[in-house]
């Protein structure tokens, strides 16, 4: 396996009929609810397996909890709403492993299995492939808009159903359609992660920004400058690999936005049947991400 | 108003500029932040509430300007060639030989179109009145110039003294409160 393909975990081939996929990923909240919340961070770490296209098989819990100011109730909610999700997924809880400290952390550590010639990478995009996103984006807006006391109910609820979704169903159905190159969209924000997939695959990635899904009002709150810090760092890091041809600031602003448990970014044959929405095309070039 | 937000993170910076610019009816709150993040948050905010705002760049934080309220006037006139300028015409002669001056006034008028800087207004004043009213050889002149965005106006009194009020042929009636008002007011008067 190549690491410098910036892949989403870390895989060992065992025998020509088992690999390992292996990741670790912990979030702070991002939700008041903590049974929610674990849901949200169980679903991300998750993740990681369903982008390569692996089944999780076994997952550890890890928690960093403030004892002082949090009551253990609250502790018993977030590994609550992870173990359902973890049940969800069919994997199994294991153990884990909890620390004390003044913020609180919630993640998996997971192993998850595939068939060796079937891991789908982030490197294996060819040009005139379609490319396709199984969530909408705005999660990172919404999430500072949540904390900012700002975000109407709907919007709120919108984004915690997409965040607690696994990536499950995303995964068997790119599976069936013999996606090409899959990744999560997560910190890197759209652009970031499709910039990846475009510098390991050797090829350019248009996004059509008409076409891409956004939480609803997301971009009422990116006008309204409740875009997280990371959107900024984003962009100061990937507008190297990103040709951007939209006028609109705000919208760019959103296609930077980091995802908390977001969806798949997926590269799939011109004749393929995938129930998502389509967001741009694979062309020859030279790592690019070209926003239309 | 100063806010200083610099050592929050994201949203804070925002909520605070809310609060001070929902406040204040009319006013500056100028809000102090320390990264480039905040900055444009800030920025984004202010100008979504319709707000101005104005950035400078200090030694180790950005001082964001933002006005609240006080709107811009809007220019009245098309063409953004007009100064704020107003020309007084007190005569229907440019100097005191008559004939020589009536064709000085019609060359000068007409060389107002082509002027780089045009006044915004033109005030017909005493003996001025002959030039806009019936009988006037520059009416076809004046009536290009207003048609440029210039305003014609002629003294009321003027016109009532000369009997010519039914004969005003371009522009508006004016009165000595309102030429008060615009002589006083104006960037600029060029007597003629």
């Amino acid at each position: 396996m190549e690491f410098e393909s910036f892949d989403d975990a870390a895989v060992a081939k065992l025998n020509d009929e088992t690999a390992i996929i292996y990741t670790l990923d912990m979030i702070t909240p991002v939700v008041d609810d903590p049974e929610v919340f674990g849901e949200i961070a169980a679903a991300n770490a998750l993740s990681d397996i369903y982008a390569m296209g692996g089944t999780p098989w076994l997952c550890l819990n890890i928690l960093c909890f403030p004892t002082c100011s949090l009551p253990q109730e609250c502790m018993k909610l977030i590994i609550k709403g992870g173990l359902k999700k973890i049940d969800e997924s069919g994997a199994f809880l294991v153990g884990g492993h909890s620390v004390d400290d003044m913020e609180l952390k919630y993640g998996l550590s997971v192993v998850g299995r595939a068939n060796p010639e079937r891991i789908i990478k982030n490197s294996e995009a060819k040009p005139k492939d379609r490319v396709f996103l199984t969530k909408p984006l705005g999660l990172g807006i919404i999430a500072t808009a949540i904390k900012a006391g700002m975000c109407s109910q709907s919007a709120e609820e919108e984004a915690v159903e997409a965040m607690r979704t696994l990536n499950k169903e995303a995964c068997e159905k790119m599976i069936e359609a013999k996606a090409h190159a899959a990744t999560d969209i997560t910190g890197f924000g759209l652009i970031g992660h499709a910039a990846e997939m475009a510098q390991a695959s050797g090829v350019n990635i248009v996004i059509e920004s008409e076409k891409v899904p956004f939480i609803k009002d997301a971009m009422e709150y990116a006008q309204m400058g409740l875009i997280p810090k990371g959107a900024y760092e984003n962009r100061d890091y990937f507008s190297q690999y990103a040709e951007i041809t939209i006028a609109d600031a705000d919208l760019e602003m959103l296609l930077y936005d980091p995802q908390t448990s977001g969806g798949l970014l997926v590269a799939l044959p011109q004749s393929c049947d995938f129930p998502y929405p389509e967001v741009g095309y694979v062309t020859e070039g030279s790592g690019k991400v070209i926003v239309k | 108003m100063i806010v200083d937000a610099r050592g929050l993170s994201c949203p804070q910076p925002v909520l605070k500029t809310k609060e001070a610019l929902e406040a204040i009816d009319e006013g500056i709150v100028e809000v102090l932040v320390d990264n480039p993040a905040s900055k444009e948050n800030v920025k984004r905010f202010a100008e979504k509430m319709g707000c101005t705002v104005e950035i400078e760049e200090e030694k180790d934080h950005f001082r964001l300007k933002i006005v609240k309220g006080f709107t811009c006037e809007v220019p009245t006139f098309p063409s953004s060639n007009l100064s704020g300028k107003v020309v007084v015409i007190l005569s229907d002669s440019m100097g005191e030989e008559k004939e020589l001056g009536r064709m000085l006034m019609k060359a000068f008028l007409s060389t107002i179109k082509e002027a780089s800087q045009k006044p915004k207004k033109m005030l017909f004043i005493n003996k001025g009145v002959l030039l806009t009213t019936e009988g006037s050889s520059v009416i076809d002149v004046l009536k290009e110039l207003e048609e440029m965005g210039i305003e014609i106006l002629s003294c009321g009194t003027c016109l009532d003294y000369f009997n010519l009020k039914d004969k005003l042929s371009v522009g508006k009636i004016t009165n000595m409160y309102d030429t008060v008002e615009e002589l006083l007011s104006c960037e600029g008067v060029v007597r003629i």
